[in-house]
């Protein structure tokens, strides 16, 4: 081969990977990536039954009841809304009634949240970023820490 | 006083920067001897200054200055000592000044070690560090001062978040920083080396040591922190494809192209370009993941600054560095004279796939961290990228290049012989594809991941004993030679053949972990128990518990397997003083064929409580793979001809040229 072929062959290759693994990020984008919701967009939005989301809020003071076993139920609610969900694992040290959650699962056709994922906190002051916004979009007055 | 007297050293040090910039650089631009090694002692000074301004800082929170607002906020005189220092670099002042000291240390290294170099190189070098150290230390002194004193003095600090009081994380950002900052030293270089107009091998050999001490400590920085998100979280994860996990795992990607790339350089004089525009993007998606970490434009236990100012100047000066290193390239690589002829089939050819793999899986990451925030940014849906999407990128990306990894180091320079490396290698592939049966013979029902995954690894493992039996000649020539040629090899040579066998090793943790872990949710009573893999665990009792800033309860519980017994855990919830904060710490019995990790959770309505146990196969190869790799780097680094300025151009010329 001479240095020009030489040259096209490892160009063209190197073009042919890339193509590629764009494709493949294009086509997982399209697939994986899961929205976030606070429960009035969610009807707002149409969120089908069985669809991956993330919803987020705050968790409503007394709704917290443990059931039979590791399962839990809570309310989540943007103050214009509410929606329960159950829960069926630990929950993180950080989870307390009146305090931000953000939580991740589908809807079932009865309008609850099944979530498979509460996310933890890292510390007592933080509140997803995700969730302030939408929350102060909504004139919703928020706690300490909120603004960060 | 003394709490003065830092940042006094500090503004100093930000005018010695401003001069280790400006004059060396005139120096070497008019050939003035004189100006040019003025260089060298202010990078020396600059040294000097900021670990003053280091020890006053750290001294303020030893003895517990709570005048100091840094050290009140961020400390507590009930803390042990270790996390009183590590206390330090724990919130956003400290850590920037930790960024700025690990920096002038690099510097000062250049500065002193680096006789060999030309000296209007090691100029132009020194000025561009004194560049990036004036940018930073401006953001220190101008929005960040650590030494800001409180009047009047409080009696308490405020603690340190306690999910922070742990060995491993103490010692992680360290590590971490000596590994994004150390990739400074390659563009210091490389911005040199456009200024210069020249790439050659002895350029190559200057710049390979302090990419591998970075990436070294990136390997091992990162895999600190996947351990401690592994048993501090109490998740039974060891990696969440985080923003601040990929801010961490991009700059590692890309610093191990350059790794490879650079050999190019040296030993073929080829890549040449390329390789300058990588150490560009290796230190570019460092800055970036400062950035990132430390903006508050992501919301984690990193994110210490939230307030807007700091974020748009760390913004500026990213834009400055990345724009401006890569204008510069665009007007200068041109002029850099391209290489050697090789043919696609060929130890070049093999790292540049090596290059375009990893950069294409770093895009991937890239694009994963960054999507959701520019479609944030501009109004967008909010949504969230999760392991599901990098999975199924980085995956299929990253995999051919594992495959071809034992393949490597058997090609040939110039034009490869693929018969002879499959004379070489097959029965390594033979061993490999053998043991992937064996597994999906046992887990027939299982994920085909697993004996791809698992072949793979041992693919990884055998190809690097391959590599040794090779150079050594084992079982062709009599022992007692091969022991001769093994202690004559070039210790980077062993080097390369553990990074490469610490991989498998790791690859292996990782499939086992992913595919095979047991996960239980139980509520137990004290007295029952739960099995979890080949283990029983028994909840034997709950006790409070109270430590020096901590109060809680104490899980016991029992593990056997079978009917023998192993050992008893202990799960603990605690409460921290002052801050009131619960944590969770997790009972865990590790060994290397898996770890038994329980969880104790929440009281359930009927006086149980809720347990989260997990079994975890092979995990631990996962951070012992780092380890081998992080010592395989360690080794190269002792090379003697990767020694700082050891190779002088003109020789190494030659030898390039008798090559």
């Amino acid at each position: 081969m001479t240095r020009k072929q030489k040259r096209l062959t490892m160009i063209l290759g190197g073009l042919a990977v890339i193509g590629l693994a764009i494709g493949i990020i294009l086509y997982a984008l399209s697939g994986t990536i899961t929205f976030f919701h606070t429960p009035s967009d969610l009807t707002a939005t149409g969120v089908k039954p069985g669809q991956r989301i993330r919803l987020g809020g705050m968790v409503e003071d007394g709704s917290v009841k443990k059931g039979t076993g590791t399962e839990t139920t809570f309310a989540v609610t943007d103050q214009i809304k509410t929606i329960t969900v159950s829960y069926n694992g630990i929950l993180p040290d950080l989870f307390r009634e009146g305090q931000g959650v953000v939580t991740e699962g589908s809807l079932k056709e009865d309008g609850t949240f099944v979530a498979d994922t509460v996310l933890a906190k890292h510390d007592e002051n933080y509140m997803p970023r995700e969730l302030a916004e939408s929350l102060k979009e909504k004139g919703v007055k928020l706690g300490k820490g909120a603004d960060q | 006083m003394i709490a003065e007297f830092g940042h006094f050293a500090l503004i100093l040090a930000t005018g010695v920067a401003l001069y280790q910039f400006l004059v060396p650089l005139v120096g070497a631009h008019r050939g003035d001897t004189a100006l040019m090694r003025t260089g060298i002692s202010a990078a020396v000074l600059q040294l000097a200054l900021i670990a003053v301004s280091f020890v006053v800082l750290t001294h303020a929170y030893i003895v517990s200055d709570f005048s100091v607002q840094n050290v009140y906020e961020n400390s507590h005189s009930a803390k042990p000592l270790i996390y009183k220092i590590s206390g330090v670099w724990g919130n956003h002042e400290g850590s920037m000044l930790l960024w700025v000291l690990i920096l002038a240390i690099y510097g000062g290294a250049v500065a002193l070690f680096g006789r060999n170099l030309p000296l209007e190189l090691r100029s132009r070098v020194l000025a561009i560090q004194g560049a990036i150290g004036l940018a930073f230390l401006l953001f220190i002194v101008l929005t960040s001062n650590p030494f800001q004193r409180l009047d009047p003095p409080p009696i308490e600090g405020n603690g340190l978040n306690p999910i922070l009081q742990d060995p491993a994380l103490a010692f992680h950002p360290p590590f971490l920083y000596a590994g994004y900052v150390g990739l400074s030293i390659a563009f210091a270089f490389a911005v040199a080396a456009l200024i210069e107009g020249r790439v050659d091998a002895a350029w190559a050999r200057w710049v390979r040591p302090w990419t591998l001490a970075a990436w070294m400590f990136l390997t091992i920085g990162i895999a600190m922190g996947s351990w401690w998100a592994y048993y501090e979280l109490g998740w039974g994860g060891w990696w969440f494809w985080d923003p601040v996990e990929n801010a961490s795992f991009m700059p590692w990607l890309v610093s191990t192209a350059l790794l490879h790339s650079a050999i190019v350089v040296e030993k073929r004089n080829a890549l040449k370009i390329w390789t300058v525009l990588l150490s560009i993007l290796a230190f570019s998606l460092s800055l970036m993941g400062t950035f990132l970490v430390r903006s508050g434009v992501l919301t984690s236990v990193h994110a210490f600054a939230v307030d807007p100012e700091r974020g748009l100047f760390i913004l500026i000066i990213l834009c400055l560095f990345i724009g401006g290193s890569l204008a510069l390239f665009a007007w200068r690589a041109p002029m850099l004279k391209a290489g050697g002829l090789f043919a696609p089939v060929s130890r070049e050819g093999g790292l540049v796939l090596n290059n375009l793999l990893l950069c294409v899986a770093c895009l991937a990451v890239f694009i994963g961290t960054l999507y959701p925030l520019a479609l944030e940014t501009f109004d967008g849906p909010k949504i969230s990228v999760g392991p599901p999407f990098f999975n199924l990128t980085f995956g299929p990306i990253i995999m051919p290049l594992l495959l071809l990894v034992p393949v490597g180091p058997f090609l040939a320079w110039k034009r490869g012989d693929m018969a002879a490396v499959w004379r070489r290698l097959w029965k390594s592939l033979a061993v490999a594809v053998v043991i992937g049966l064996i597994v999906l013979a046992v887990n027939i029902r299982g994920p085909w991941l697993a004996p791809v995954g698992m072949a793979m690894a041992a693919w990884l493992v055998l190809g690097a004993i391959a590599d040794l039996a090779a150079r050594i000649g084992l079982f062709k020539v009599p022992l007692s030679s091969s022991w001769h040629r093994f202690t004559g090899l070039p210790r980077s040579a062993i080097g390369g053949i553990l990074a490469h066998g610490g991989l498998g090793l790791m690859i292996a943790g990782i499939i086992a972990i992913s595919l095979w872990k047991v996960e239980v949710i139980v509520a137990l009573k004290t007295g029952e128990s739960a099995d979890v893999g080949a283990y029983t665990v028994t909840f034997l009792s709950e006790t409070p518990l109270s430590g020096p800033n901590y109060t809680g309860r104490a899980g016991r519980f029992l593990v056997k397997e079978g009917d023998r017994e192993i050992t008893t855990l202990v799960s603990e919830k605690r409460n921290f003083q002052p801050s009131g904060m619960p944590t969770t710490e997790v009972g865990l019995l590790q060994t290397l064929l898996g770890d038994v990790y329980v969880v104790m959770g929440d009281e359930t309505t009927d006086g149980a409580r809720a347990m989260r146990m997990y079994y975890n196969p092979l995990v631990n190869f996962i951070w012992l793979g780092a380890f081998i790799m992080f010592c395989g780097g360690l080794l190269s680094l002792t090379d003697r001809r990767y020694r700082v300025g050891a190779p002088k151009r003109a020789i190494s010329a030659q030898a390039v040229a008798a090559e």
